[in-house]
């Protein structure tokens, strides 16, 4: 379920979240069906293409735009001079970003077929899953079909386009990177964790490779000097404190407050979280299926391995590491036929609600490293706190002025025009934001401050 | 017959049989309560649409899930919607300006369509500290709901949140969320849920393009034609509640026979909603049918009201 969970959220980023960061809509308009059917036949398998195809979408364009009403396309960033893909390769896009509409929806029915519904499954309860009566050969096979059929989308589809687009913006090695990256893990394959973590925990110092620890996390700490709380100390998360200011908050970057993040810090340091960390984990540690799988697609762009830490990279990991766990699911979901047909059919363990406890729980969710922390006295909830990927990588600086990823990630970003901050939101999105949050350029001329939004 | 015979030409290139999209279009009138003989009609709403009515989508206090539910409308699938059936002139999720220009888009649609465009608002309104525990651009919800919302031909309320305030409104509601006609002090549609089922948006939005008016509404400002019954009413577990057969432990025998969740603290006798019937997910499935009781997620001050849960009310 987790991992369908993957399949579904990297597509929909990359294809409905990001895409249109690259990918210019109106210069589709202007290119040749014949050309663009020709170029999809040479980097891609998809199931859908030709001339007729192409056509019949660019009309479906054309017609739209005609309309005159063009709804969620307007007033966006058409002819901007950093899209850098020819017309054909803009139409390829837009006729796969459609395909992906409907494929995703297809897609999230493996979470309502052993969930109840997509979004927000309910089948999962203190001690293990209730959707008992789904686990027969019927609704598995379902659930393969429909794993088969986005797979294939996947490796046809989405990573030929991921590669084909990357090729134009070879640039975006450099941009976009950051320094330390922090890996809790997923997909356990056994009793032991993390050493069974088919996605390994690890940390990453100063993007050295050669050695990655393993991530504990009793060196975690929030700092909320720059967030909108009631100041205190670095706090780990088992003491840790939600205490909003009691105000109307007030936006101030210079020097005081200016988010509702929290900032984490590992031993004191910000850390990326995210599939480009998970993957940098598994490819420094030589993990079988990833790795060979990252030095493929940077032998295929002709790009260095220092490349990996930009904004490419972290596109570019997004779309690896949704492959490599696609092509593991089927084996998953054969070891539970397999339980099936023994007999062990147990899906639930008794439980009791202790009086005094601490627990936590540590995964890698698509967008990054979750911790949840729980203190329980009398029998109830003491305490409860979560470090959520997205506090991780949009977090605001601390006490000792350290940016947080996203702040880091944006140093630097050429902008051709300050009015029009294609670039910014680029790299923005490439952390697949878990928010809608408010950033600011300063145009060094006139000193004049764009507000603008990234979404 | 020229335009019938174009649509389905253009739903056969899709890969979409006429008559696949005629049991859709019977689903979704049986869904909205019509008699069978609307259902040409309701084909001809997604086929030709003199002019696509704009939307106006406000995120506030929310989770995205709403929109997400969307997503996953099947028959029509969401492109259709977007590119043929409506004009979706701002959402924030899946808009392509961003910053400075989505707030522009966003004046230029009110401006332009004003008095006639459909505001669907998803997620809570905070309504202390001038509300200012959420703001889009430096507008906070409140700001933005009470200078959008009253332009509009008819505002939805979308989900849970944005009818009675949602998660952000269980106690303590630290930031005073409320749904966004408490908080404005106007009637909205609702479409509650967490997330609400996207058959239900597009059974109120083709009767708007069908009728030119909303649906018939409870007092609660819900469409009858989804909210007009419990869960339990149209349980297909009901009959093991009537003859006292019940899930007392998950993973036990009688949770694998199906049983009653009633004491597994299943709200489904106090929570109006179609999910027994619409399913979700094109009817891939439903939370009961999932052997998870029913939660409550579509009624009032749920959270406050349905919890703790897993307990017999």
């Amino acid at each position: 379920m987790h991992a369908a969970q993957f399949q579904h959220d990297h597509l929909v980023h990359f294809y409905h979240l990001h895409a249109l960061d690259w990918v210019d809509i109106v210069s589709a308009l202007k290119a040749d069906p014949k050309k663009t059917a020709d170029l999809a036949d040479n980097v891609s398998n998809a199931k859908v293409g030709g001339s007729a195809y192409y056509k019949q979408v660019q009309q479906r364009i054309q017609t739209f735009v005609d309309s005159g009403q063009l709804g969620p396309f307007s007033n966006a960033y058409w002819g901007h001079p950093a899209y850098k893909l020819p017309p054909e390769a803009n139409l390829m896009a837009c006729a796969h970003y459609i395909e992906a509409l409907r494929l995703q929806a297809r897609a999230a029915r493996m979470h309502a077929v052993f969930g109840g519904k997509n979004p927000h499954p309910q089948f999962l309860v203190v001690g293990g899953i209730t959707s008992v009566a789904d686990l027969k050969p019927d609704r598995i096979a379902e659930f393969l079909y429909l794993q088969k059929e986005t797979q294939e989308f996947i490796e046809n589809v989405y990573i030929p386009d991921l590669v084909a687009v990357a090729s134009f913006y070879k640039d975006w090695g450099a941009i976009g990177g950051t320094t330390n990256f922090l890996a809790w893990g997923e997909f356990p394959q056994g009793e032991n964790e993390p050493e069974s973590l088919f996605m390994p925990r690890g940390l990453i110092n100063k993007r050295d490779l050669a050695n990655i620890p393993l991530a504990i996390q009793e060196k975690v700490a929030e700092n909320v000097t720059r967030a909108w709380y009631e100041d205190g100390p670095d706090l780990h998360p088992y003491k840790g404190e939600t205490k909003p200011l009691k105000e109307d908050p007030k936006y101030r970057p210079d020097g005081g407050k200016y988010s509702w993040f929290k900032a984490p810090r590992y031993e004191g340091e910000p850390c990326e979280v995210g599939p480009l960390a998970r993957v940098l984990v598994a490819y420094g540690k030589g993990h079988k299926e990833i790795k060979p799988l990252v030095d493929a697609t940077l032998q295929k762009l002709g790009i260095p391995a220092a490349a990996l830490f930009s904004t490419l990279g972290r596109t570019a990991a997004r779309g690896l590491e949704t492959i490599a766990i696609g092509q593991a699911m089927p084996g998953w979901i054969m070891e539970l036929l397999e339980n099936i047909k023994s007999g062990d059919t147990k899906t639930y363990t008794s439980w009791e609600m202790p009086d005094e406890g601490m627990g936590l729980g540590l995964n890698d969710v698509p967008r990054g490293s979750l911790g949840h922390w729980i203190n329980i006295e009398g029998g109830k909830i003491k305490n409860y706190q979560y470090v959520v990927p997205s506090t991780w990588n949009f977090g605001p600086r601390d006490d000792k002025g350290k940016l947080g990823p996203v702040e880091e990630a944006l140093i630097g970003t050429p902008v051709a025009d300050a009015k029009q901050p294609l670039e910014v939101l680029r790299t923005v999105h490439s952390f697949d934001p878990c928010v809608a949050c408010g950033v600011h350029v300063i145009d060094p001329d006139s000193n004049q401050v764009y507000k603008f939004k990234v979404i | 017959m020229e335009k019938e015979r174009s649509f389905y030409q253009r739903l056969k290139e899709k890969g979409v049989s006429r008559r696949d999209f005629m049991k859709y279009c019977t689903a979704l009138t049986a869904t909205m309560g019509l008699s069978s003989s609307f259902v040409p009609k309701v084909a001809e709403v997604f086929a030709a649409p003199a002019q696509r009515p704009p939307v106006v989508w406000l995120h506030f206090a929310e989770c995205t899930g709403c929109s997400e539910s969307l997503l996953r409308s099947q028959y029509p699938y969401i492109d259709e919607l977007v590119l043929e059936v409506l004009s979706v002139e701002y959402h924030e999720t899946i808009m392509a300006a961003a910053g400075y220009q989505a707030e522009e888009q966003l004046h230029n649609a009110i401006k332009k369509y004003e008095g006639k465009f459909i505001c669907i608002v998803e997620g809570g309104v905070g309504t202390k500290y001038n509300g200012g525990y959420g703001k889009v651009g430096g507008r906070s919800f409140l700001e933005i709901a009470k200078d959008v919302c009253p332009k509009a031909a008819a505002v939805i309320a979308y989900g849970t949140c944005a009818t009675f305030g949602g998660i952000q409104a269980a106690a303590p509601n630290p930031g005073g969320y409320k749904g966004v006609g408490e908080a404005i002090g106007m009637k909205t549609l609702n479409i509650p849920g967490c997330p609400p089922n996207p058959i239900n948006l597009v059974g109120t939005v083709v009767n708007y393009l069908l009728l030119g008016k909303l649906p018939d509404l409870d007092d609660m400002g819900r469409p009858m034609f989804a909210f007009g019954s419990t869960i339990h009413d149209k349980c297909p577990r009901r009959s093991h509640f009537e003859n006292e057969e019940f899930v007392e432990e998950f993973g036990s025998e009688e949770a694998a026979l199906g049983y009653c969740l009633y004491k597994m603290g299943c709200r489904g006798p106090e929570t109006y909603n179609n999910c027994p019937t619409a399913k979700f997910n094109d009817g891939t499935s439903w939370p009961v049918e999932a052997g998870h009781p029913c939660i409550g997620c579509s009624q009032p001050n749920f959270w406050d009201t349905m919890t703790p849960f897993y307990e017999e009310m």
